[in-house]
């Protein structure tokens, strides 16, 4: 695997491990029971699909690094997701718009993926769009439902949109890699994808009767390695264990 | 604010678990509507063992009998044992009926 096709399929699964990482954190602090329970799901969900990247990245490189290793052995600047999934989970409402943002555009880009000539991208992608499509659902209908419902539910809905909605353009904007992966067909276009994300979002705003927000300053730098100050905290705590106790097994 | 409004309504929750078989009550769960009880009911209740149909009915429609009834409802049947099959053979290839 040539390095380029890597440093693609580490975006993939960082955007899923960390934002995996994230929903984590909300086990046992849900609103209600069942949505802790939901919550969790989707953690488990995200975390299973970016292990599966990480083993055929451990297999390809043959080196003898493992799935864990690549997952709990790099540092911040060597993760490649994008800043809207490490970002702090504020409230419910933050969190659902941002499960939302990523699940739509994630939908899109499996969609996509489909069609790859990787085999393992293609094949990754029909696996991991059945649970991406529940993801999406899910999140969506949280959205319609504290936008158009109380007050309060709006106003958390609203504050989460100017709140993140700076973080979405990373995802639909490509840069050297992602033309690179469209031109060897192992990726898609994503100028394509970022209209068809914008209609989807738009609708759901629209459903919730949310103001689509206006053109912003967009931040981006994740893919790339540069991240919020926030990554660091979550990659202390997820890979605590493995780095204190090297090779600790249960 | 009441409690009514604080807490969501109480939906059962029946799931067929294979095509032919019967919806059966597997638990309740709270939920702000309809559609949120069947993607609630699908991370409760069926993330180890698929089904093939949610049905999520709110429980302040179900009207139960009252355990007092106990003896008015069931008792009458025990001691007419014409009312059940137990005079049929069944043939072995039926199987469980």
């Amino acid at each position: 695997m040539d390095q380029h096709t890597h440093n693609y399929l580490l975006r993939l699964a960082d955007n899923n491990l960390i934002l995996g990482q994230r929903m984590a954190q909300w086990c046992g602090h849900g609103p209600v029971l069942e949505e802790d329970i939901a919550m969790t799901n989707i953690a488990l969900d995200l975390i299973g699909q970016a292990t599966l990247v990480y083993e055929h990245l451990a297999e390809a490189e043959a080196g003898g690094r493992t799935a864990d290793d690549i997952a709990f052995l790099r540092d911040a600047h060597q993760f490649y997701n994008v800043q809207l999934v490490e970002l702090p989970n504020g409230d419910f409402a933050r969190t659902t718009l941002r499960m939302f943002f990523f699940s739509t555009f994630q939908s899109l880009l499996l969609d996509e993926l489909r069609t790859s000539t990787d085999a393992f991208v293609s094949g990754f992608a029909a696996k991991a769009a059945k649970e991406t499509a529940y993801h999406l659902r899910h999140s969506a209908d949280w959205v319609i439902r504290m936008g158009d419902g109380t007050p309060e539910s709006r106003h958390r809905m609203e504050s989460a949109l100017s709140a993140l909605w700076a973080y979405t353009g990373e995802m639909l904007t490509p840069d050297a890699l992602d033309v690179q992966m469209q031109a060897a067909a192992i990726g898609p276009d994503l100028t394509i994808l970022a209209p068809a994300w914008t209609q989807k979002v738009k609708s759901v705003l629209e459903e919730a009767t949310l103001r689509f927000p206006a053109d912003t300053h967009m931040y981006s730098g994740g893919k790339n390695g540069r991240h919020t100050e926030h990554l660091g905290y979550i990659l202390a705590e997820m890979q605590f264990l493995p780095r204190a106790y090297p090779g600790l097994k249960w | 604010m009441s409690n009514e409004k604080k807490n969501w309504p109480l939906w059962e929750i029946f799931i067929r678990s294979k095509q032919g078989l019967h919806h059966k009550h597997v638990g309740s769960l709270h939920a702000p509507d309809a559609a949120m009880a069947i993607e609630n009911a699908r991370d409760v209740y069926t993330r180890r063992m698929e089904g093939v149909s949610i049905w999520v009915v709110p429980a302040a429609q179900i009207t139960a009998s009252s355990p007092d009834d106990k003896d008015l409802l069931f008792d009458p049947a025990n001691d007419k044992i014409y009312r059940h099959p137990t005079f049929y053979n069944i043939p072995e290839e039926i199987g469980h009926m």
